[in-house]
């Protein structure tokens, strides 16, 4: 293992450290660990996600004006705990109630619901919106269900615009449903990567193999194959996201009236001919952007025979699995209420346009 | 010899069962994680026997079995992370809730105490047996127990039952394709590897087992 670290055991801390004194605008808490904006969020809902580390920028480059308001990174790969959004949740709740934007991983929904259920006991309304979008995995029933990928980015950056236009806490929960059912991800490996922790790869992918519909964890993907040109690699990914057909699963949410977590049906849409969308090329974290924008250019030829138009685009590393060589695509159908809020002012760290 | 029957669990054998799995958790570290690698991320081992120190390290003094059980909840839930520790916490701290104040528990209390961690596993996980999870380790195990006691009330041979019920299960996980946590995500892939969580579970119930029987002798 090479990597620019000091004691395996620290890393998360001594990033946060870092991080903390890059960034005026936010601030840093440990033990336990989150971020969160140095201003105080006043009556409006606040927006907090986290996950594990090791996915930078996600969330906590995401904290910032117009989008999160904290972020609770667990270790490398590992959710973060209860403790870490109620502490997180507290310090940022403005009066108006917490959406916590969770990725579909087991650990990370499990987590957030124990942190939402303790929140809630101080009186603080919260609500769970899960982001699902990966459509390597075809099957809800028999699998933990699709994984949260790069909607997650998109899901962040609309909830929080919606959270600075007065949206109250019903009205961006269902935000951020719409968002997840209009979002569909696709990736792929060309090497595996190591968290500190271990200090070996977490798969063994052979120097002309490529995996394909992996997650964001180093888990191995859904199929192995040889590597095959940017075109190509491109086509196989577009082609599942464009042709996925509506995934219906049931999703656990807080029900207010209950008391209690229930299961919702949900379904997703499918893109049709004539959809605008936002379009994510992300790379795993070690993919020139070079070949990122080579991806793009594929990608936006593929759309265009559909009769789908990007109308907004990010070309880069928004949500990585350390330093992996790999894409994955990203495509959010819009109607008029997910564009305005895409393109209202935002400032954080890693996404910042508008002011 | 002659056999006694152990009719309550005390507050000291709950310590010593609590002492007895961080120990035997971290002397398998290496090997839960092992058992991770191929269905999962290589950190089970790794976050049982951190979750485990933390939970020592954090036992109340005193005799009320309600108040250690649950703060041996507290400390996996804010210790452990991933899906083992909040699956883990809620165990204990369901198991717990009816136990606040006890200095002894009846084969009664026990086997409550059981179906209600598995209620709690399977609440938390929205999850079943059969699904390659802790859960196959630990809802026969809790089966086992309550049969057992109802023979004869002595929570040695029930706890025996039951940590061989939970053998049997980690083993039965192994031609099991899992369908929830990490390794659902390889479907067939995750077929003819051993669940870590369910051999999680067997060290657990055995370390019980072990604590109890030892006193008794
Ligand atoms: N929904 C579930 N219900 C019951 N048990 C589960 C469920 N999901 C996972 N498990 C159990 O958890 C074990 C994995 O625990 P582990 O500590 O490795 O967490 P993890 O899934 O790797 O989470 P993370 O990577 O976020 O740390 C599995 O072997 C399985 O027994
Ligand atoms: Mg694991």
């Amino acid at each position: 293992m090479k990597k620019l670290v000091n004691n395996a055991e620290d890393v998360t801390v001594e990033q946060l450290k870092g991080f903390g004194l890059a960034h005026d605008e936010i601030d840093v808490h440990f033990d336990p660990n989150y971020v969160c904006v140095a201003a105080p969020v006043q009556d409006r809902v606040a927006v907090v996600s986290g996950g594990g580390s090791g996915h930078e920028p996600l969330h906590g480059g995401y904290v910032g004006l117009g989008m999160l308001d904290a972020a609770c990174p667990g270790q490398v790969f590992t959710s973060p705990t209860p403790d870490q959004m109620f502490e997180a949740g507290k310090a940022v709740h403005g009066g108006r109630g917490i959406l916590q934007i969770v990725k579909n991983y087991t650990g990370d929904v499990m987590n957030f619901q124990m942190a939402a259920d303790m929140l809630r006991d101080e009186g603080i309304e919260v609500r769970n919106i899960i982001i699902d979008d990966d459509v390597a995995l075809k099957d809800s029933l028999y699998t933990a269900g699709r994984r949260g990928l790069g909607t997650t980015v998109i899901a962040e950056k609309v909830c929080g615009a919606a959270s600075l236009e007065g949206y109250d806490l019903d009205r961006l929960a269902a935000l951020c449903k719409k968002v997840n059912i209009h979002g569909k991800s696709m990736g792929m490996a060309l090497t595996s990567c190591t968290t500190p922790q271990n200090g070996t790869p977490s798969f063994e992918l052979p120097e002309d193999e490529m995996e394909i519909g992996i997650g964001i964890h180093g888990e191995p993907g859904i199929l192995r194959d040889k590597i095959r040109s940017a075109d190509e690699v491109t086509e196989i990914l577009t082609d599942r996201i464009l042709d996925d057909e509506a995934y219906t699963r049931n999703l656990s949410e807080w029900d207010p009236a209950k008391g209690d977590w229930t299961d919702v049906e949900v379904t997703d849409i499918t893109l049709q001919k004539g959809d605008e969308v936002i379009a994510i090329v992300n790379g795993m974290g070690g993919t020139p952007l070079s070949e990122l924008y080579t991806v793009y250019a594929k990608l936006a030829d593929l759309t265009a025979r559909r009769g789908i138009r990007i109308v907004r685009s990010l070309v880069g590393n928004y949500i990585t699995s350390l330093e992996m060589a790999g894409v994955s695509i990203t495509l959010v159908k819009t109607d008029e209420e997910i564009l305005r809020l895409y393109d209202a002012p935002v400032k954080t760290p890693a996404l910042r346009w508008g002011m | 010899m002659t056999e006694t029957l152990t009719t309550a669990v005390t507050a000291p054998m709950v310590r010593a069962w609590i002492e007895r799995s961080a120990k035997v958790l971290a002397d398998n570290r290496a090997y839960l994680t092992e058992l991770d690698a191929p269905i999962g991320d290589s950190d089970h081992g790794n976050n049982m026997d951190r979750g485990f120190k933390a939970a020592l390290e954090k036992l109340p003094e005193g005799d009320d079995i309600g108040a250690m059980l649950k703060s041996v909840a507290m400390s996996l839930i804010s210790k452990v992370g991933g899906a083992a520790g909040p699956l883990y916490g809620t165990m204990f701290l369901d198991g717990a809730k009816p136990l606040a104040g006890k200095t002894s528990l009846s084969a009664d209390e026990l086997a409550q105490f059981f179906d209600d961690a598995v209620a709690g596993v399977m609440k938390r996980g929205r999850s079943d047996v059969e699904m390659k999870t802790m859960l196959d380790a630990l809802a026969p195990a809790a089966r086992a127990f309550r049969e057992e006691a109802a023979k004869g009330s002595d929570i040695r041979a029930a706890l025996k039952a039951a940590a061989e019920a939970a053998r049997q299960g980690m083993e039965a996980t192994i031609p099991m394709q899992a369908q929830r946590g990490r390794a659902s995500y390889l479907g067939e892939r995750s077929i003819g590897h051993q669940d870590p969580g369910a051999t999680s579970s067997h060290l657990i119930l055995q370390a019980f087992s072990d604590v109890v029987e030892e006193a008794a002798q």
